[in-house]
């Protein structure tokens, strides 16, 4: 415990970024395993057991220290953890372990909370007996579960990548396979040992994401080099089936970010356990098809907010995937393959599966790029026919681009359909009027100045707009619900809705997609623009409020006049 | 006799009718007993002043030494009559100089503690417990939480930090009375031998502290043009200091700050404090629990600091505990301004 508990002292005081990750480099490089494997568990939230709740530590307290005297040290520190590890009546000294007892190790402490319940307060009051009041800290901070250091899952595998001397995308690359306390990929980053082996039978491939196409760019990319296909309006899944040390087979359906949601969506899973093939991976849409037509978002909203996946929501929800991308296949990595030849590839097996839920992305033929504009104008008069509902615009890839983790330049474009639409924050709300003067309906929404995602960024929400029309009564009601419980401010009858970041400087927010006329220059709003019949066309309840667009892409528009 | 026929609480402090005295007063008054010289404690303006003779020296640097329309000085253990009320001083270990007021009259013996802690410091001499019916007593950290570590086991973390980054300033935020000066005696005999920097509002206090005798090595000026020459330093600098530009034009500082507060992280990290010292001139809550038991008093009664706790632990121990809720009195180990307080620095 004595190197993880320094560990996170220094880290929770510490502000900067790079210090962040010198700190964590020389924790990699100086404490041995598995205690730093555990720690690095501890740091990404890769520790599975029962948290132990604040009820359990006020109980454990209460034997110990006068609850009134508790009750005004709570007040004042204002941190259950932080106050319990200050007020824990050190034992006598010779109860203390010392010279008899080797110091508790943060592995014992894992080992320890994975072993059931029984007795787990008994546990912690000998842990914290055997701690100093540092120690006695972190340990409450990871009984709980609430490290709230300042260190993201993210941050942790780039202090591991500077370690090895790595890319972070490999990390996260293996990261799916590996298990605490990681004893191979420390034997790989410092090798001693080979890259360690998918454990995981069907690991997440992190995924390649597009560019907003602007004005300018079509001046300068040619479109002999690119192809074309269709903007679908679902959401990105990734299909990755394996094989398990036993043979099993192993099907996982990942979102864009590499959550596994295949536990959702059983149909679609016992498709694709019919394709024969035993190890692949692909890219495309999740769809709800009925009677082979594509039905707009707000049908696969429906099934994606049920909890529970009944008979009857597999039966009125059919889920389907519309392939675009081959990654792997028997155990081959195409995503070093130019695009052209994964398209190659993809055609080939999505007609080997002969699924009724898998089928392929079709292509948009064009030459010019004004062919694309008229394609992109009118889907349903080329090629898209009665799905044409159901696209948001076209896609532009680069023929010879790898398949590259994160948004790199100039390989992937989207150009959205007309009108124009955005992602945004949310960021105030108000009552609407007359019939819906219970409901919190007018929205205010704002994009991004700066870059979100750098965490130590100034990025800043400029509210560009204000909605109060474009969902439906149900969404609404989701909507006010959302506003009720995400206040976190009030100015008169303007609510503020939490768009700030949380403890480990992830932004929190509810992500709009936002569709408009068209855009004016404006002196009267602080972002300078102001937006033509703007509405919610979409609720983003999935993406990252940092993955909202930023104002560059409105000021791009501007200048562009895209459309 | 009772505490209440001794002392009463006025707007302005505490008051003794029967001497015509008030103690560590808020505002001017006729004549002020004053326990020390920390600006909420020591205000200029009263008619007479009667205080050790290093708080009087210490009044005189920061007020003028027109501060006072008279002074009167009173070593330890001095015993002076005001109106049939005795008075004398006693060490209180808080800073140079710092006193308790120890009140008799007709056999009834009251306390006032002033500012005080019991760690040993090298810069002052240590508290004395007295016998008493009353003490009234300060509570900065009257909670349980409060736990000052041993502070020289603090400098060595301070020592460690030096060793561990040996290119980069420490600057170390220190309140300019008191604080400074022991950490420098304590950094001394730690075996700290390098010369250590002062920020301009500490030098002349230091000065102060080695004209009473006390050896601090080799103390520098910070000479702004020679700033390089910090690297691997430490700097003594008042805490605000930390947070002005002044911080920022050295080369990637390590910021540390010794105060009680570092003992809660809220603190220590709203001030972007990377290495918190938890070194206080206060007693902690067991020096706070000590105290009390060892003067042997019947009665407690709080002047300033976290009172309800301190209250609640003596009445449980079958004391009559009150809070005074004084105004006016700050806590230094919080305090902000560089300047020098000229008065209401307490806020
Ligand atoms: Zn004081
Ligand atoms: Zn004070």
């Amino acid at each position: 415990m004595k190197d993880f508990t320094l560990l996170l002292d220094r880290l929770s005081y510490e502000h900067g970024r790079n210090a962040k990750l010198r700190i964590l480099c020389d924790f990699f490089a100086h404490v041995p395993d598995p205690e730093r494997g555990y720690a690095l568990a501890a740091l990404t939230g890769a520790l599975q057991f029962k948290q132990a709740k604040p009820g359990l530590l006020r109980a454990l307290i209460a034997t110990r220290v006068d609850p009134v005297l508790f009750d005004l040290s709570y007040d004042f520190v204002g941190d259950l953890s932080e106050t319990i590890a200050l007020l824990w009546p050190a034992p006598p000294s010779d109860t203390r372990p010392g010279s008899n007892h080797p110091p508790l190790l943060l592995s014992e402490v894992i080992h320890g909370l994975s072993g059931g319940k029984l007795d787990l307060p008994g546990r912690i009051a000998a842990w914290l007996d055997a701690l100093d009041e540092t120690g006695r800290w972190a340990l409450l901070k990871l009984v709980t579960g609430a490290l709230r250091i300042g260190v993201s899952a993210r941050l942790a595998k780039t202090a591991l990548a500077d370690y090895g001397g790595r890319q972070v995308d490999e990390i996260e690359t293996v990261w799916h396979g590996l298990a605490p306390p990681y004893l191979d990929l420390f034997a790989w980053l410092e090798g001693r040992e080979g890259r360690p082996d998918a454990k995981d039978p069907a690991p997440f491939h992190p995924a390649m994401l597009a560019h907003a196409i602007e004005g300018q760019d079509f001046t300068v990319l040619k479109p002999e080099d690119f192809r074309a296909e269709w903007k679908w309006d679902g959401i990105r899944i990734q299909v990755v089936i394996g094989q398990d040390d036993h043979g099993a087979r192993v099907t996982r359906l990942y979102t864009r970010t590499g959550e596994e949601i295949a536990h959702t969506f059983p149909d679609l899973c016992a498709a694709l356990d019919l394709i024969p093939c035993d190890r692949f991976a692909l890219d495309g849409e999740l769809l709800i098809l009925r009677a082979g037509r594509v039905q707009p978002f707000s049908v696969l909203q429906q099934r994606l907010n049920r909890k529970v996946v009944s008979a009857k929501l597999l039966i009125d929800f059919p889920a389907h995937i519309r392939a675009y991308d081959l990654l792997s296949e028997a155990g081959e990595d195409l995503r070093p393959l130019p695009f052209q030849e994964r398209r190659t590839r993809l055609e080939t097996f999505v007609s080997k599966a002969q699924s009724d839920r898998l089928d392929l992305s079709p292509e948009i033929p064009f030459t010019t790029f004004e062919d694309l504009a008229a394609a992109r104008a009118n889907p349903a008069s080329h090629g898209a026919g009665e799905d044409a509902e159901a696209i948001e615009g076209v896609m532009l890839k680069q023929e010879q681009s790898i398949y590259v983790p994160g948004r790199p330049k100039g390989l992937w474009y989207k150009w959205k359909r007309d009108p124009f639409t955005i992602d945004a924050v949310l960021m105030y709300a108000q009552r609407g009027h007359g019939k819906r003067s219970s409901l919190y309906s007018d929205y205010t929404f704002g994009v991004w100045r700066g870059d979100p995602q750098a965490r130590e960024g100034e990025a800043q929400l400029v509210p560009v707009g204000k909605a109060y029309f474009g969902f439906t009564d149900e969404e609404l009601r989701q909507l006010d619900h959302y506003v009720r419980a995400h206040t976190v401010n009030r100015y008169g009858p303007v609510r503020v809705i939490d768009h700030g970041r949380d403890e480990e400087g992830a932004v929190k927010g509810l992500v709009l997609e936002i569709a408009f006329e068209g855009l004016n220059r404006s002196s009267r709003h602080k972002s300078g623009l102001a937006m033509r019949f703007p509405r919610i066309s979409r609720i983003r309840w999935d993406k990252p409020a940092a993955e909202a667009d930023r104002i560059e892409a409105l000021e791009g528009l501007l200048r562009g006049k895209v459309g | 006799m009772r505490a209440s026929d001794l002392l009463a609480t006025t707007p302005a402090g505490l008051y003794c009718a029967l001497g015509d005295f008030h103690i560590d007063p808020t505002r001017a008054v006729a004549r002020a007993l004053i326990t020390h010289a920390h600006s909420d404690h020591a205000r200029r303006g009263h008619g007479k002043v009667l205080a050790t003779a290093e708080t009087l020296g210490l009044m005189a640097l920061r007020h003028g030494a027109d501060h006072a329309g008279a002074t009167q000085a009173l070593a330890y253990g001095e015993t002076l009559d005001l109106g049939g009320v005795q008075i004398s001083f006693h060490p209180a270990g808080h800073v140079l100089g710092s006193a308790q007021i120890r009140l008799e009259k007709d056999g009834f013996i009251l306390v006032v503690s002033g500012d005080y802690k019991r760690e040993r410091d090298p810069t002052c001499p240590a508290f004395e417990p007295i016998r008493c019916h009353t003490f009234i007593t300060e509570a900065t950290f009257g909670l349980p939480v409060f736990h000052h570590r041993n502070s020289m086991g603090e400098i060595e973390r301070l020592l460690a930090s030096l060793h561990l980054f040996p290119e980069r300033p420490h600057l170390l935020g220190a309140y300019a009375l008191g604080k400074a000066q022991r950490c420098l005696a304590l950094l001394r005999e730690a075996g700290h031998a390098a010369p250590i920097f002062l920020h301009g509002a500490v030098e002349k206090l230091t000065s102060f502290y080695e004209q009473t005798g006390l050896d601090f090595g080799r103390i520098e000026k910070l000479d702004p043009a020679r700033r390089k020459e910090t690297k691997g330093a430490i700097i003594l600098c008042p805490p605000s200091a930390l947070g002005d530009p002044w911080a920022r034009k050295f080369d990637d500082p390590v910021l540390s700050f010794a105060s009680g507060w570092m003992r809660i992280r809220a603190f220590a990290r709203q001030r972007g404090v990377e290495l918190p010292l938890v070194i206080s001139d206060h007693a902690d809550w067991d020096g706070l629990l000590t105290t009390i038991s060892e003067t042997g008093c019947e009665q407690v009664l709080v002047t300033h600091g976290e009172a309800e706790a301190l209250v609640h632990w003596a009445r449980g121990r079958g004391l009559s505990a009150e809070p005074l809720h004084l105004l006016g009195y700050g806590d230094e180990e919080k305090e902000d301004s560089t300047s020098e307080p000229s008065g209401d620095g307490s806020a």
